[in-house]
């Protein structure tokens, strides 16, 4: 009887590229909306308790990044923008990525079950196994609906901040925060599909360009984007935010339509729909920083009730 | 199975595996970050439980 025995190489992956295995960048907009949930909600959040909900849930998204790229390592060597992360780079092995993004996972969501709140903790063990398993392993090859259904879990982020401080109470407020993500991810993500529609097409990605076209996916992004700008405005009208974030996100909005316009104008080339991607990251920031900068100053000036 | 199993294996002795210099500065960077972060981990629960416990901590029967 012969037994073969794999010989494992001693990991050289760095810091570095567990910090990269955990997108920085997303995980940063997740702290950012999940800190305006927080502090938007009514009543006032322990400081200690509140940065203990943000460190969860930041490892929670970090955990969810890394069984990402575990899962995708496969379709990510294909794309030129996903080519250079650590796992097709050789630098993490699939394995090392794994246990990784499971370990953060359990460790994120049982820490902010035990020191703040279970229904945060379900919620963020929720988003976890919606980004992992609905969306990356199930929509995300399958159907150009992905990023739709899937950007639920990038939406949810702020009803576990507003979770966190609030103990679980159900109300409109946090359910129009997500819905503003919601709504605003197709159109971020399509923009940015637009100008790596071949990308998408090398790895398999059934990407709205690659099966439904160019012309369908400028139409797409019109049409979500009108949902989108009056969605922005809501906190306004029904009483939830004042008149600072009323006009910001009118113009954010209105911006947003605009440009949404010119890709849908666009024949040729692809600098619309640029604009277009690196703007909704800047319409998403402003929104969210102009709500917590409305609601701290009619706290500060009694406008609100805290 | 037969008794080649139990004869002693020739040849040199085994060398083990020799990390090289790439491989210790790497695992030393993430040992490094495991000891912060179970640092930062102690000082959150220890902060949690003074804020849970409020001014309960210093009332305890002796």
């Amino acid at each position: 009887m012969s037994v073969t025995i794999a010989r494992v190489e001693p990991s050289i992956a760095g810091v570095g590229d567990y910090i990269e295995l955990m997108k920085p960048r997303v995980m940063s907009l997740v702290v950012f909306t999940a800190l305006v949930g927080m502090l938007v909600a009514p009543g006032h959040v322990n400081p200690v308790l509140g940065l203990t909900a943000l460190i969860c849930i930041a490892v929670g998204a970090g955990a969810a990044g890394a069984l990402n790229m575990w899962y995708d390592a496969d379709i990510d060597v294909r794309m030129a923008r996903t080519a250079g992360r650590p796992i097709p780079r050789g630098r993490v092995t699939p394995g090392e990525a794994a246990g990784f993004g499971m370990t953060l996972a359990a460790f994120s969501v049982v820490t902010l079950g035990l020191l703040v709140n279970v229904i945060a903790a379900a919620m963020l063990g929720f988003t976890i196994l919606f980004y992992v398993v609905i969306y990356t392993m199930w929509l995300k090859r399958t159907t150009p609906q992905n990023i739709v259904i899937g950007g639920a879990a990038g939406a949810l982020p702020p009803m576990i901040g507003w979770a966190a401080a609030t103990g679980g109470t159900i109300a409109i407020e946090p359910v129009l925060l997500f819905l503003i993500i919601f709504f605003w991810t197709p159109p971020h993500f399509w923009a940015l599909s637009l100008y790596r529609t071949e990308d998408y097409a090398r790895a398999g990605i059934p990407m709205l360009p690659v099966v439904a076209g160019d012309q369908a996916t400028r139409r797409q992004i019109l049409i979500y984007t009108l949902i989108l700008a009056p969605l922005g405005v809501t906190p306004w009208l029904l009483g939830y935010a004042g008149p600072i974030y009323g006009v910001a996100a009118l113009a954010v909005g209105g911006i947003m339509i605009a440009l949404a316009l010119r890709v849908r104008a666009e024949r040729s080339g692809h600098t619309a729909s640029k604009q277009m991607f690196a703007f909704s990251i800047l319409y998403l920031f402003l929104l969210f920083a102009t709500l917590l900068v409305d609601r701290m100053s009619g706290v500060a000036f009694g406008h609100v009730a805290a | 199975m037969d008794d080649s199993t139990n004869k002693p294996v020739s040849g040199p002795a085994p060398q083990g595996i020799r990390l090289t210099e790439q491989q210790l500065r790497a695992r030393r960077s993430r040992s490094i970050a495991i000891a912060l972060a179970l640092g930062a981990f102690v000082i959150i629960v220890f902060l949690v439980t003074i804020v849970r416990l409020g001014g309960n901590v210093l009332t305890r029967p002796m």
